[in-house]
């Protein structure tokens, strides 16, 4: 039998030649349906694309070697989750107001990974070429996991601690969620095209760093072993993504010269709009870590000014110009972060995490990181506050506030260049008036005013009584429209969100831990039996 | 450092997130319902979608099918992300383990003539096949409802992909990794007769746009007729003159399609419990693919098969009634 086989020696195949073999000749071109009848949503945007055997994949990965990779980083994953549930790993950040922050993570972020899923099913299904295709469905099957580990490590801290018990239906309703969930959802309403340019380069390639190393650092710096964990085991997938996004990129441009002004469009939109949400880590990394790890000014001199420079620099050969709002992000970087905690300050009654004002050792710190800003314009705000919380009569707006019809904040930005003006934009359309936060808003609802009228404002939608459950009669004696209105967004009103001081999280903490539960002010509570450094607490709770 | 705290005694506020206790009570979760209900967004869209503006960005109405509960829809493999790979992981090793064995040996070079050149044409084409499943299973996982049914259909698109590629290493094995039967195949697919009307077919659920019909299509059906007919019956047919080197190789397929058929199953045989008119289209579908694929599957299986041709089909087909019987559909 041998005598008739083949007898050539097999050939050693390199990883590349390999890869193309497995991957590459997987597709054939239709014959008995029409191309555009197969993929229907590639050609309604304007891009052109005359050759897609020109991508070049990214990453050269075949499927069992996805699997194995991942499957090893799920194994180690989930040996330290389970390690930090049975440890009770919850109680080792810092201190309770640390996880206020994680209530922001799991009820804004978590569901734009599962958004991102779907993103990247939609490319996968709906891109002609077949390197693409496969890199579009890694990255869905990646967001899942993100999703996933997200929740399986944040579920620990739900079980403890209020405001993270409802995120699929907070994200749903919640009014200042809708900040990150029209963000997502304006991608994926999008083309296959502008959805990949705004994900994978706009969002992942130009900002997720500014996310991730932050973020991250932050998380370790705060003993958060559970969101460091999943979040360095998604590090990997990241610099896939990474590469998908700038590939991306210069596929689009080298493919046809009348791609360059589209994709120039979309860089300056998701640009904008990215900014615009990742803003929420601004004060989040300013105000919410206990332990500070770098202030929002310096991460964005680094990974947006510098990092981004230097790619903006590489693109121009291709004819693209960094973002057209790009200066306004660098002249308001030193504002952002305090306009944004003083409208959450203010409306702490209305979200679904605790508020406090920055102490006297935070201010010190905002003071020497920013000079020019902090002790001018926002610490004598924050000590009248002070001064009226200790006179019994705490600052509080009773309003909802106007939101933008772009991103979605509320209207609190002030002007780029002077902090004591507020910004504010309106476009006419259609004989109404919509209300925008900034010129980049404004040119992403110009551009596109009938995307943008549809979006789901909620302050508008309270107002017109369509945020109310439908056991509420809004004619019946006492009936009070704010407290109902909390209820239908999945905030226990008095509890998720208010007051860190006094608050269930501030308590428990305490008593669970007999730590303070703002490691700024001593203790709340007679629990906390040393207000010392955590070692002493450790050694005396044995 | 490592806080030691007295946090023995300290009670969770819960034992689980909100959405889970509505549905289970109140107990501790799996991982499997953590990562998996209601996680996707099912109210208060912001915009319409550019690709499809009648509809919202999710949308029950991408399916002729109703159901009360998206979510029924579960998957009795209780996949999430993590024992999704790792599960994956460890079956990849054992047939490393295998593909190493035959590569060592030669044994499918060292088949006669005539029995490669039988593997190249009927076997490796599939590696087209399993590719026109990834794009159908991807359509299910971008289009359906409910993180229950989009989570899993995303994997069985990475599934397909690791099929393909699985099958296109058989094809290796047998040219000495020169690929010529990779291009072969390729050309066998596009234009040799035999498989002409399964491609036919392949492409109409391309331009099918009702997700639950495609998932009908190519996950029950398709795969039910186009895995027995080549992974047991033609195997089999190749293993009796030349050992079982093959089916070494194909045994993974069947696994996969056996594991895989749990999930299937459990779909349809909820969706068509769910009401009677579900369970009208489903069988309505079932039988319009059923009766199509296994015309389009007749002259390879004659080709390859000869004079046992219509007596493994039928084989297949009455199995496959059987099945969809117990699924609850009029077959
Ligand atoms: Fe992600
Ligand atoms: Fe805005």
């Amino acid at each position: 039998m041998a005598a008739e086989g083949n007898a050539k020696p097999a050939k050693k195949l390199s990883l590349k030649e390999n890869y193309a073999l497995l991957t590459r000749g997987l597709g054939w071109e239709p014959s008995y349906e029409k191309q555009e009848e197969i993929f229907r949503n590639i050609s309604f945007e304007g891009i052109k694309i005359h050759d897609w055997e020109k991508w070049e994949d990214p990453f050269r990965l075949t499927m069992d070697a996805y699997w194995k990779y991942q499957g090893e980083k799920e194994r180690k994953l989930y040996a330290i989750v389970d390690a930090f549930q049975q440890n009770n790993g919850q109680f080792n950040v810092t201190d309770a107001r640390y996880v206020q922050a994680l209530k922001i993570f799991i009820n804004g972020i978590t569901e734009l990974e599962y958004d991102s899923h779907r993103g990247f099913s939609m490319l996968a299904r709906e891109f002609p070429g077949v390197g693409p295709r496969i890199a579009a469905q890694m990255q869905s099957l990646d967001e899942l996991r993100h999703a996933t580990t997200q929740i399986h490590t944040i579920s620990q801290y739900a079980k403890y601690f209020t405001g993270m018990n409802e995120f699929p239906y907070q994200f749903d309703r919640a009014w200042y969620l809708s900040i990150p969930k029209s963000f997502f959802e304006d991608a994926v309403t999008s083309g296959p095209f502008e959805f990949i340019v705004a994900i994978s380069f706009a969002f992942e390639y130009v900002l997720t760093n500014l996310a991730f190393m932050p973020w991250m650092s932050g998380a370790a710096f705060n003993g958060d072993m559970a969101t460091v964990s999943f979040g360095f085991s998604a590090q990997s997938d990241e610099a896939r993504h990474m590469t998908l996004g700038i590939e991306v990129i210069k596929f689009l441009l080298e493919q046809d010269p009348a791609n360059v002004p589209l994709v120039q469009k979309w860089i300056d939109k998701w640009f904008w709009r990215g900014y615009r949400l990742l803003s929420l880590l601004a004060t989040m990394m300013d105000y919410m870590l206990p332990k500070r790890v770098m202030a929002w000014n310096e991460a964005w001199e680094i990974y947006y000014e510098q990092n981004g420079g230097a790619l903006f620099a590489d693109l121009a050969r291709y004819g693209i110009k960094p973002p057209t709002r790009a200066p306004e992000t660098i002249a308001e970087k030193g504002l952002v972060a305090h306009q944004m905690w003083s409208v959450f300050y203010a409306n702490r009654d209305a979200v679904g995490f605790q508020m406090w004002l920055p102490s006297e050792e935070e201010m010190d710190w905002m003071s020497e990181k920013y000079p020019d800003t902090f002790d001018k314009y926002y610490r004598p705000r924050y000590e009248y506050w002070r001064e009226m919380e200790k006179a019994g009569t705490p600052f509080k707006n009773t309003t909802l506030p106007q939101l933008c019809q772009v991103c979605q904040w509320p209207c609190l930005f002030t002007e780029p260049n002077d902090p004591t003006t507020l910004s504010l934009r309106e476009t006419e359309y259609k004989g109404e008036t919509f209300h925008m936060c900034s010129d980049g808003c404004k040119d992403i609802f110009d551009d596109t005013p009938e995307k943008f009228v549809h979006a789901w404002l909620p302050v508008h939608q309270i107002y017109q009584g369509n945020c109310f459950l439908p056991d509420v009669d809004p004619t019946a004696p006492g009936f009070n429209p704010m407290y109902e209105a909390l209820r239908y967004m999945g905030i226990k009103p008095g509890v998720d969100g208010g007051d860190f001081k006094g608050s269930a999280d501030a308590t428990n903490w305490e008593k669970w831990t007999s730590r303070p539960a703002n490691i700024h002010e001593g203790a709340y509570t007679d629990a906390v039996r040393d207000t010392g450094n955590q070692s002493d607490v450790a050694r005396k709770a044995v | 450092m490592t806080v030691e705290i007295r946090t023995k005694s300290v009670k969770p506020l819960t034992n689980s997130f909100g959405h889970l206790q509505r549905r289970f009570g109140d107990k501790p979760a799996t991982r499997y319902q953590e990562a998996t209900y209601d996680i996707q967004s099912s109210a208060n869209f912001h915009y319409k979608p550019l690709w499809d503006p009648e509809r919202e960005m999710f949308d029950v109405r991408r399916t002729a099918i109703t159901m009360k509960d998206w979510y029924a829809l579960k998957d009795p493999r209780q996949f999430y992300y993590g024992n999704y790979t790792t599960t994956r992981a460890k079956q990849q090793d054992a047939l490393d383990r295998t593909l190493d064995f035959v590569e060592k040996r030669d044994l499918l070079r060292a088949m006669p003539a005539d029995t490669r050149a039988l593997i190249e044409h009927a076997i490796v084409p599939l590696r087209h096949y399993e590719w026109g499943a990834n794009t159908n299973s991807a359509h299910v996982a971008a289009y359906a409802y409910g993180t229950a049914v989009t989570s899993p259909a995303m994997m069985n698109t990475m599934d397909r992909l690791g099929m393909a590629q699985h099958i296109s290493r058989i094809g290796l094995l047998i040219d000495g990794n020169s690929g010529e039967s990779l291009l072969a195949s390729k050309t066998t697919w596009t234009d040799h007769a035999d498989w002409q009307p399964l491609r036919r077919e392949v492409e109409r659920m391309f331009v099918t746009r009702d997700w639950f019909e495609v998932f009908i299509a190519q996950i029950l059906v398709a795969d039910a007729l186009v895995y027995p007919l080549f992974f047991q019956h033609l195997d089999s047919a190749i293993a009796a003159g030349n050992g079982s080197a093959l089916s070494s190789l194909t045994d993974y397929l069947m696994r996969w399609y056996e594991e895989t058929g749990k999930w299937v199953d459990a779909v349809i045989k909820t969706a068509a419990a769910e009401n009677p008119e579900n369970k009208a289209l489903l069988s309505g579908w079932t039988v319009t693919w059923r009766d199509r694929l296994v015309t389009a599957l007749a002259p390879i299986a004659q080709s390859t098969l000869g004079n046992q041709s219509e007596d493994a089909l039928a084989a297949v087909v009455a199995a496959f009634n059987t099945r969809a019987a117990k699924l609850g559909l009029s077959v």
